[in-house]
């Protein structure tokens, strides 16, 4: 039943995304293709973190896999490019059970700083691997549109349909595995592993697929943006990547979906807006190219002390009564740092 | 052959730069001032739109960053006397942070949204890789990209694209040939950046230095986590080869690391480095702190450096560009240091504003590609290599030492090709000096 | 020969800032259960803070390093009481969001407050012209001697700080049991804030100390912070002793690994290193006993 309303849910927001890129300009439709693209990421992440209770602070290196996979594909089989998004997903996905397998032993920091390192370490090696993976100047992803669609057919417009339709598909998947014995074991394992394995849940396989899954959506995003930017490059897969998206999910709210969008969209949409904002107000070059930066620094701060649970938190609790969904990832999350201060005030 | 190759194209070019010259003068004496109209994509009655890709934040923006202000500086003095036949030139650049990918999306903005009339100047190999086709594909100028790579002389292929700065081929050969005669018989060990920059670099340096000269070949990684750390391991490597003469192709950053970790590990060779990374100013900017610990090696880490400079050198203060730049980097950009980025900045929007002359009052993108073949030299002290089928910039640069902390010419202004058997010659011609206005 | 001690002494050098780092990292863990991304960050800005006096007092390097330490000190008591004491006792998550967003904004105003577009020249304490011995060259300076010889003495210093004061007593008694210390008439908070303003001071240090070499920009900690991070897991994050040899271990491995294999390995090797020492040892190498909250 929720499969089938998921479905019909996804079906619509089709229906009204399609007449939407015909609205846009092109510009705007690539800006949405790239926003589409960003949200499987972001959607990924925040399943692993808000509802496995798992952190993942290098998720840009399973988006650099699927990308290079989905280029590689496309440079050398020719592949059809929906068969690439899938194979590029699954490529993700088994680097992503690797990780798992190490992450199912490690807790908060440790976690944290080993993913931390894959996203340092990985990129280097496209420029180990110059023949292979084309050094600092990548591989180029080139598609076109299928002929049947007309010759003036615009490319962005395209990439938007591409983008929006795998991305539907990813959060139809999500918000069904969320929903279903899968999702509820990880809330188990999330809010108390101990308990959730006397009760019979397999906690490190449990924790391994959640990463499985996550970086599944990360390699089909990374393929997506590889698409709309039509380039892989180890530039493109820098920290500032992977913060980025550990961000947009807090940002967007922590083991929301819809979350996930709002966080894209900002990740996406911010850094030109406030470039322009900042250069129209007159700065010097040094100061307007920093502003937009030290603006975000004092968003994340103050939404993370007045809006713990992102937009999404902050749409629910206007829209509606205090919903206890929103904050339920959180609590859960005290799993990773055993402060001796919260015991006390969980038993005064 | 390849000089009568060129040779063939140097007066053909001159004759093309002649008929267009004597057409635009033709047409506004005969007909009188033609009104200024919105003759092609981000060009109004009253402005010329241009936009540009440059690392403004993260790991490469120090040194980089100072180039768009410094071209806009210029900018914004042709604008205060006077414009382009009078239309203000609006530069737009955006932040892409050296990430191909924030590349493309930049450059869509400024074709898309923004609508320049071309790109320039964007920076950067990997970059500007990244939107080249493209850019060729919608058919928007893409004037002078900041990156040697020979990538840009592909007339056939990206007929929109042209380079502008000295390719490292060719810099290479000169830098190459200058070591083979000066140095002869010594063991030579490379240094170079792990990427097109460093490896047409040495592509050049092999056209004219024989291999069993080099004795080690060190390359690093512009990203490196700890650059200390890796540049210090090359160094020990090229003392442990026996390098007399060290060779780099080096970003400033990386130039003046390799400085102080030959100091860490006793070492003392020849060091010869590439024009990017050998500017005095921005060396001096990062090592003036350690000048006076760094024990016996003198006052300065910088004497004796050899390099070569396809710019006058900044150190020249009667040269008549270099007093154009300076008295517009004191009036419009005075925070920023004066040094080579920013004197690269200026003479780059200077041969885009010499283009946008020759272009004609109501210039269209076909008629300003058709005036940068031929486009006559200016700034730089070699001719260009620009004709119908030869896309890359500058042909040559003169030998130069750094003393005291400025550029000394040690040599002619030397030409030559970027073939592995083209001549290295002597350029015979003479730079001309900078118009009284400072407009071309 | 001569190699092998060129990179052995050269990675040592390395290794001591990426302990340094480490060590800031651990106190603040120890003693908030937080760990600071910004730490890097803090450390560029207060350096930024170092050459500043340093210029203005005609080149006194002293002067600007102890406005460092003060800086870092300062910067530190001042975060925590203003922005991460209110994260305390919520989700972690929320913490290390806290502290990126720290780390961001403070790149962001040091690049708009000091940044003039090019990274700037540091001092160093001392000559760093290649120690010899006899006519071997060593690879290290008096300047690597000095770097090594502060932080060693800043984690002497803490360590009898923590043993000897009644200060030192509050700060492990809070980092063992934050709650029974209240209980006992602690005053947890100024304890805390304490913990911070120490951490800000070691990074400090290590910004003043690696700076020569890396010159200074609003990212140029960004590289060191992630290798002084990996030090600190290696170790293990409840040790001060831990963070010391994590450093120093992953000092010398990256050294020989980019000395005898390739400088593209470097990153890789750091990966494999801390992956290795997780898959043996989950709490990094001087972990105490197995403690997992059950």
């Amino acid at each position: 039943m929720t499969m089938l309303r998921h479905v019909a849910i996804a079906v619509a927001c089709g229906a009204l995304l399609l007449l939407l890129s015909y609205r846009l300009d092109l510009y705007r439709d690539l800006q949405f293709a790239e926003v589409a693209a960003e949200v499987g990421a972001v959607a990924g992440l925040t399943v692993l973190i808000g509802i496995s209770g798992q952190i993942s602070i290098g998720h840009g290196a399973f988006m650099a896999i699927g990308s290079y996979a989905a280029a590689l594909l496309l440079l050398h089989q020719h592949w059809n490019i929906g068969y690439v998004i899938v194979a590029s997903g699954l490529v993700a996905a088994a680097a992503g059970g690797i990780m798992g397998i190490a992450a199912a032993r490690l807790r908060g920091p440790y976690l944290a700083g080993a993913t931390l390192m894959l996203a340092v370490a990985l990129p280097s090696l496209a420029d180990k691997y110059q023949s292979v993976f084309g050094g600092d100047q990548g591989l180029s992803v080139s598609i076109t549109p299928p002929a049947a669609l007309g010759a003036t057919f615009p490319l962005q417009r395209w990439f938007v349909w591409l983008s929006c339709a795998a991305t539907l598909v990813l959060l139809v998947l999500l918000a069904n595995l969320v929903r279903s014995r899968i999702g509820r074991s990880w809330r188990a394992v999330r809010d108390d592993e101990i308990a959730a394995s006397l009760a019979g849940l397999n906690v490190a396989r449990l924790q391994i697929l959640a990463f499985v899954v996550s970086a599944a959506c990360a390699g089909v995003s990374g393929t997506l943006y590889a698409m709309v930017t039509t380039i892989v490059t180890p530039d493109a897969f820098t920290l500032t990547l992977s913060i980025g998206l550990l961000t947009a999910a807090v940002l967007g709210g922590l083991g929301s979906l819809l979350g996930a969008v709002w966080g894209a969209a900002i990740l996406v949409l911010a850094p030109p807006f406030l470039q322009d904002f900042a250069t129209s107000h007159g700065f010097s070059s040094a100061v307007s190219s920093n502003v937009p930066i030290a603006a975000y620094g004092v968003v994340l701060i103050v939404v993370m002390l007045v809006f713990p649970a992102g937009i999404q938190g902050g749409l629910r609790r206007l829209l509606g009564p205090a919903a206890p969904v929103a904050a339920a990832p959180f609590s859960a999350l005290r799993r990773h740092a055993p402060a001796r201060e919260e015991k006390e005030e969980g038993t005064v | 052959m390849n000089r009568s190759h060129r040779l063939g194209f140097v007066p053909l070019a001159g004759l093309a730069a002649l008929a267009l010259v004597v057409a635009a003068c033709g047409s506004s004496s005969g007909s009188g001032k033609k009104a200024l109209t919105a003759s092609a994509t981000g060009i109004t009655a009253k402005t010329i739109t241009i936009g540009s890709h440059q690392p403004l934040t993260g790991i490469a923006a120090p040194g980089y960053d100072e180039i768009a202000p410094a071209s806009n500086a210029y900018f914004q003095y042709v604008n205060a006397h006077g414009g382009v036949y009078g239309r203000k030139i609006k530069y737009i650049y955006l932040n892409d942070q050296y990430n191909p990918s924030i590349t493309v999306t930049v450059v869509n903005q400024l074709i898309l949204k923004d609508n320049v009339f071309a790109i320039f100047n964007g920076l950067g190999t990997p970059t500007h890789l990244a939107v080249v086709k493209t850019i060729n594909a919608d058919h928007v100028p893409d004037l002078f990209v900041a990156s040697g790579c020979e990538c840009w002389n592909q007339p056939k292929t990206y007929p929109d694209t042209f380079g502008w700065q000295l390719d490292y081929v060719r810099e290479g050969k000169i830098l190459g040939n200058y070591v083979e005669q000066h140095f002869k018989g010594k063991k030579i060990g490379l240094f170079y950046q792990n990427d097109e920059f460093g490896l047409d670099g040495i592509k050049g340096l092999k056209y004219e230095i024989p291999a069993k000269q080099i004795v080690a070949a060190e390359p690093y990684n512009a990203a490196a986590s700890n650059p200390s750390q890796e540049v210090g391991t090359a160094a020990a490597k090229l003392k442990a080869a026996g390098a007399q003469v060290v060779i780099s192709f080096s970003v400033p950053a990386f130039t003046a690391l390799l400085r102080l970790s030959e100091l860490g590990v006793s070492y003392n060779p020849q060091n010869v480095v590439s024009d990017v990374g050998s500017d005095p100013i921005t060396l001096e900017g990062l090592l003036n702190s350690f000048a006076k610990k760094s024990g016996s090696f003198g006052k300065s880490l910088l004497q004796g450096i050899i390099t070569d400079g396809y710019l006058p050198s900044l150190g020249d203060t009667t040269n008549s560009w270099i007093k154009l730049f300076t008295k517009i980097h004191n009036e419009y950009i005075p925070k920023l240091p004066l040094d080579g980025n920013v004197l690269y900045g200026m003479a780059v929007a200077y041969t885009f504003v010499q283009a946008m002359f020759r272009a004609g009052r109501n210039p269209t993108r076909a008629s300003v590609l058709a005036a940068v073949n031929g486009l006559p030299q200016a700034v730089a002290v070699a001719p260009f290599a620009y004709s119908l089928t030869d896309h890359n910039g500058i042909t040559g640069a003169y030998m130069a030492e750094i003393k005291n902390g400025v550029l000394v010419p040690i040599g002619p202004v030397q030409v030559t090709d970027d073939t592995p058997t083209g001549a290295i010659t002597t350029y015979s011609g003479t730079q001309p000096s900078a118009p009284a206005s400072g407009i071309p | 020969m001569q190699e092998f001690i060129e990179f052995t002494l050269g990675g040592l050098a390395s290794g001591i800032i990426y302990s340094a780092i480490a060590l800031s990292l651990v106190l603040i863990w120890r003693g908030t259960r937080v760990l600071n991304y910004a730490q890097g960050g803090m450390a560029m800005f207060t350096t930024y803070v170092a050459l500043t006096v340093i210029n203005d007092t005609g080149g006194n390097y002293w002067l600007g390093f102890l406005a460092a330490l003060a800086a870092g000190f300062a910067l530190g008591a001042v975060l925590e009481r203003g922005v991460v004491r209110p994260t305390v006792g919520k989700p972690p998550l929320n913490s290390v969001i806290v502290t990126i967003g720290i780390l961001i904004f403070i790149e962001g105003l040091a690049g708009i407050i000091f940044y003039n577009g090019q990274s700037a020249s540091f001092p160093p304490a001392y000559s760093i012209v290649s120690l010899k011995v006899g006519s071997i060259a060593l690879g290290v300076s008096w300047n690597d001697v000095f770097t090594a010889a502060a932080v060693l003495a800043a984690a002497v210093l803490l360590a009898a700080l923590f043993r000897y004061t009644t200060v030192g007593l509050r700060l492990r008694a809070t980092a063992f049991n934050a709650s029974v210390s209240r209980l006992l008439g602690v005053r947890v908070g100024r304890v805390l804030t304490l913990g911070w303003a120490l951490a800000g001071l070691i990074g400090a240090l290590a910004g003043v100390l690696v700076t020569p070499t890396t010159f200074l920009n609003p990212n140029s900690m960004d590289a060191i912070f992630v290798l002084g991070f990996t030090a600190a897991v290696i170790g293990g994050l409840d040790s001060p002793v831990g963070a010391i040899v994590g450093g120093l271990v992953l000092g010398v491995v990256l050294s020989y690994v980019g000395g005898y294999l390739s400088a593209d390995l470097i990153e890789l090797a750091g990966l494999a290193a801390l992956v290795l020492v997780l898959m043996f040892r989950p709490s990094g190498l001087f972990a105490p006993t197995a403690v997992r909250r059950v």
